[in-house]
């Protein structure tokens, strides 16, 4: 039998959902996220729930360290938070966090267990020759960053042993230049998947910087994951309002343009890429639209349909469409998709994010699928 | 559990046995210790249940087990030891662990378990705690049966809430823990007597009967409370306890709480002389007696992982093993008492050697008597300080960084002081139980110098008044303002 606690642990989890005990949720503090510092470490979050108590105020009570440092010195790990964020009350002071160095690779993995997303089955041929160094071998000579301390300190063993230098009763091993050993790579040649998503973006004036910055997290768990499932990856980038363009990263999650939207000009700007920069035969193509859901006119509507069903759908692996909600949009979009499509079609994968809670869900609409 | 945790075996028992003579060498002396192994899946609930197979159901258990194994997940952090304040007492080793490992954690829990027999502050505590918890948790199990999970979580959670409100002070009331304990006891035997019993039912009913009796009684001596001096002002757990309308099952899980409250307090209070015992010990018995050449770098390794220090927060094994080696050293050269500090001389100070050899015997007293406040307020001192390169920060909102705000030697003290004064909560005292004349809960704060989080001291007042269920109000100050914080069930309202 199980223990105990496990029924505790259950009980948690499902308080921290909002499923029961409802008075709790002001105390809840979730976060399955983790979020990137831009030093290659990474927060965790971990979801806790607090109890009040009768507790001193943090901020004005400083703490204590031990370490070299004059007054006025940075006590280390808290660069600059940023001023203007102390003298929040209550209920959020508790949160726990795990700050963790972790590589995009493992953090992928996280991710990929927390959300349990099946490995993409790639399509195509393995196209990408890519050459990686394996240091599996020992060679006689390299650089001493490389040498292999027990390789050599056997060598030395055995030399003096065969000599008849080595002294049981004083065993100093002491390696000569012949001794040393260092590991030694070997080039190995393998042919890869290769993979691109195309992010489009509707930044007319509806979209506003909450729902970009939803955008902008779950685009980056995205790439995470098909990184750890390709090892080539592109990333392309579309905005459009009325009219598409191609942009970088930076100008994709900052620019807010304004003015109406007209979805096809980016359907028929993402075909344009397809057409010219990618085989679907060898490429893995994932198109993402985010929107959202407001489309000028029913024709245009009409138009994007006909794209998807003509051109993206054939090409590409999933197409993806995540309608964020916003104050202004009307969400028809969303609507118009399930009619043609249905919420269950295998290449078209629908999801509605609401807020910031709902990204994790999302991304497991997107690729829960395996595709 | 049982199939969770073995007893020692083989080379772990031979080492068992090497580790217990050295302890014993030193003049370490203790309850019984039972080591047992298990794996780290194990150990972290143990850990999340504060070192017990057996608990109470609440989430909260859940939430740390939660931490602990995404903590150990990542890699980030790793339980080696835990060791329960019974006897005999409980020592619980991973699995996992390197042979050098177990070594310096059966050191280490030697070192833990002769300062819980030791210790004054431990004096009173429940030796047999493991079955309490035990009977406490089918207690409460048997009460959500019959209540509802929902209903009684409920209180627990609100119980949780002023679970930080007791009395330092009452830990030596021995009169007082003297009855509680015969109290438990009777009720142990009587749980036992149940459990056992096949007429359990017709006993049950019997004593409800016999409750329902002495209830009405019981109500009006709470109304004369109400005007009653108030004996321990600072147990506001106890003056819940005896005069807030509550409900048997209520009261009964509120004295549960209270009693496991009591029983963590002396850890709460010892946490820096306890770690820095233990360390003294694991690190005293390793280096002169158990380490084998082979494994002195495995040893280096991880001695020097549990004592880094950190820049944001003390460690309480580096502060307490530091702190026990420089008495060890100053009363083994003899540097103390009116003579050394009056000296000027630096030189002579410097070179200062009486050779009274004191120390270790020194250590062995401070050990029995004194608790974190009272170990740093008489032994720590500008050199130590010094030595150890301790500073304060604090938060500059101009730059949004913590900085280093000082490295005086009384503003460390005092700072360190406050911070383990009251064992890190602030001090609340019941002032009246008849508030305005109208049985009102008045609440005090003791401050002393920083003041309450108001958001959390709301939502405390919220949970206390859903025990005394009339308005509550608690005094304190803000920003040397004297404020009051009330809430009668609907509103909160604040006045200078």
């Amino acid at each position: 039998m199980d223990h105990p606690i496990k029924r505790d642990h259950a009980r948690f989890r499902k308080i921290v959902k909002g499923r029961i005990r409802d008075n709790l949720r002001k105390y809840v503090s979730k976060g399955e996220m983790p979020s990137p510092k831009g030093d290659g470490t990474f927060k965790i979050p971990m979801p806790s729930i607090d109890t009040p108590r009768f507790k001193f105020g943090d901020k004005s009570q400083g703490g204590m360290g031990q370490g070299n440092g004059e007054a006025g010195d940075p006590v280390d790990g808290q660069e600059g938070e940023g001023p203007g964020q102390g003298g929040e009350v209550g209920n959020q002071a508790g949160n726990k966090e795990l700050e963790v160095d972790l590589s995009l690779e493992e953090l992928a993995h996280i991710l990929g267990e927390e959300l349990a997303l099946p490995n993409i089955e790639p399509k195509g041929k393995k196209a990408m020759p890519s050459v990686t160094n394996k240091y599996t071998s020992i060679g006689m000579t390299g650089p001493n960053s490389l040498k292999h301390f027990k390789r050599t300190y056997k060598e030395a063993m055995k030399r003096q042993i065969a000599s008849g230098t080595y002294d049981f009763l004083d065993p100093r091993v002491i390696p000569v230049k012949r001794d040393f050993r260092y590991r030694a790579s070997d080039a190995k040649v393998e042919f890869e998947n290769s993979a691109v998503v195309i992010y489009m973006m509707d930044v007319s004036g509806s979209m506003g910087d909450e729902q970009k910055e939803i955008v902008r997290t779950e685009s980056f768990w995205i790439n995470l994951w098909l990184k750890s499932q390709y090892k080539d990856i592109e990333v392309r980038y579309i905005i459009h309002d009325a009219t598409a363009k191609e942009v970088d990263e930076e100008t994709f999650f900052k620019t807010r343009e304004s003015g109406g939207t007209l979805i096809s000009s980016a359907l028929k700007l993402c075909r344009e890429i397809i057409q010219s920069d990618y085989d679907p035969s060898e490429w893995n193509i994932y198109p993402f639209h985010f929107s959202d859901g407001d489309n000028w006119s029913a024709d245009d509507t009409k138009l994007c349909l006909e794209i998807l069903d003509q051109d993206l759908l054939p090409a590409s692996n999933v197409f993806c469409y995540g309608q964020v909600e916003s104050r202004y949009g009307s969400g028809q979009f969303y609507k118009d998709l399930v009619s043609r499509y249905g919420e269950q079609d295998e290449k078209v994968i629908l999801s509605k994010i609401k807020n910031k809670d709902a990204i994790l869900d999302s991304i497991k609409d997107f690729l829960g699928k395996g595709k | 559990m049982a199939d969770r945790t073995r007893p020692l075996e083989g080379e772990l028992l031979r080492i068992r046995d090497e580790i217990y003579a050295y302890a014993i060498e030193f003049g370490l002396d203790f309850h019984p210790v039972r080591f047992e192994v298990c794996d780290y899946d194990t150990i972290n609930i143990l850990a999340a249940q504060g070192g017990f197979p057996s608990r109470y159901p609440h989430w909260r258990f859940g939430m740390d087990y939660d931490q602990l194994s995404k903590g150990y997940a990542y890699g980030l952090q790793k339980i080696y030891e835990m060791v329960i304040n019974t006897n005999p007492c409980y020592a619980y080793l991973l699995n996992a662990n390197h042979i050098v490992d177990q070594k310096i954690v059966m050191a280490h829990v030697y070192g833990h378990a002769d300062f819980f027999k030791n210790n004054a502050w431990f004096a009173n505590t429940d030796r047999n705690m493991m079955g309490v918890m035990a009977n406490h948790g089918t207690k409460i199990r048997r009460y959500m049966e019959r209540y509802g999970q929902n209903r009684v979580e409920e209180f627990i959670d609100r119980v949780n809430s002023i679970e930080n409100l007791i009395d330092v002070g009452l830990l030596f009331e021995t009169q007082e823990l003297k009855r509680q304990r015969e109290e438990r006891m009777k009720v142990a035997k009587e749980e036992i007597a149940k459990a056992e019993d096949d007429r359990s039912n017709a006993l049950k009913s019997f004593m409800r009967h016999k409750e329902r009796q002495n209830k009405p009684e019981q109500e009006e001596v709470a109304v004369d409370l109400r005007e009653k001096k108030i004996n321990a002002p600072r147990d506001v757990m106890l003056y819940l306890l005896e005069n807030a309308p509550l409900e048997e099952w209520e009261s009964d899980i509120l004295g549960i709480l209270r009693d496991e409250a009591y029983y963590f307090l002396p850890q709460r209070l010892t946490k820096i002389m306890n770690e820095g015992w233990a360390s003294y010990w694991h690190s005293h018995i390793m280096t002169t007696r158990a380490l084998k050449a082979s494994e002195i770098i495995d040893y280096a390794d991880h001695h020097a992982g549990v004592m880094a220090m950190s820049r944001q927060n003390i460690n309480p094994y580096k502060i307490g093993i530091e702190l026990y080696r420089d008495i060890e050293y100053r009363w083994n050269t003899g540097r103390f008492g009116k003579e050394y500090n009056d000296c000027e001389d630096m030189h002579k100070k410097l070179n200062w050697n009486k050779d009274l050899g004191l120390g270790r015997q020194k250590i062995f007293d401070v050990r029995k008597t004194h608790n974190d406040v009272s170990f740093i307020d008489e032994f720590f001192t500008p050199e130590f300080c010094e030595r150890q390169q301790l500073f304060t920060y604090k938060y500059n909102p101009r730059t949004g960084r913590n900085e280093i705000e000082t490295r005086d030697f009384m503003e460390i003290k005092n700072k360190l002081l406050s911070q383990l004064s009251n064992f890190g909560s602030p001090v609340i005292e019941v002032e009246s139980g008849n508030y305005h004349n109208r049985g009102e809960l008045l609440l005090k704060h003791v401050h002393r110098g920083v003041d309450l989080d108001f958001g959390y001291a709301s939502d405390t007042l919220k949970n206390i008044y859903a025990l005394w269920k009339r308005p509550v109000n608690i005094v304190s100050k803000q920003e040397e303002q004297s404020v009051t914080l009330s809430y009668d069930g609907k509103e909160f309202k604040q006045s200078k």
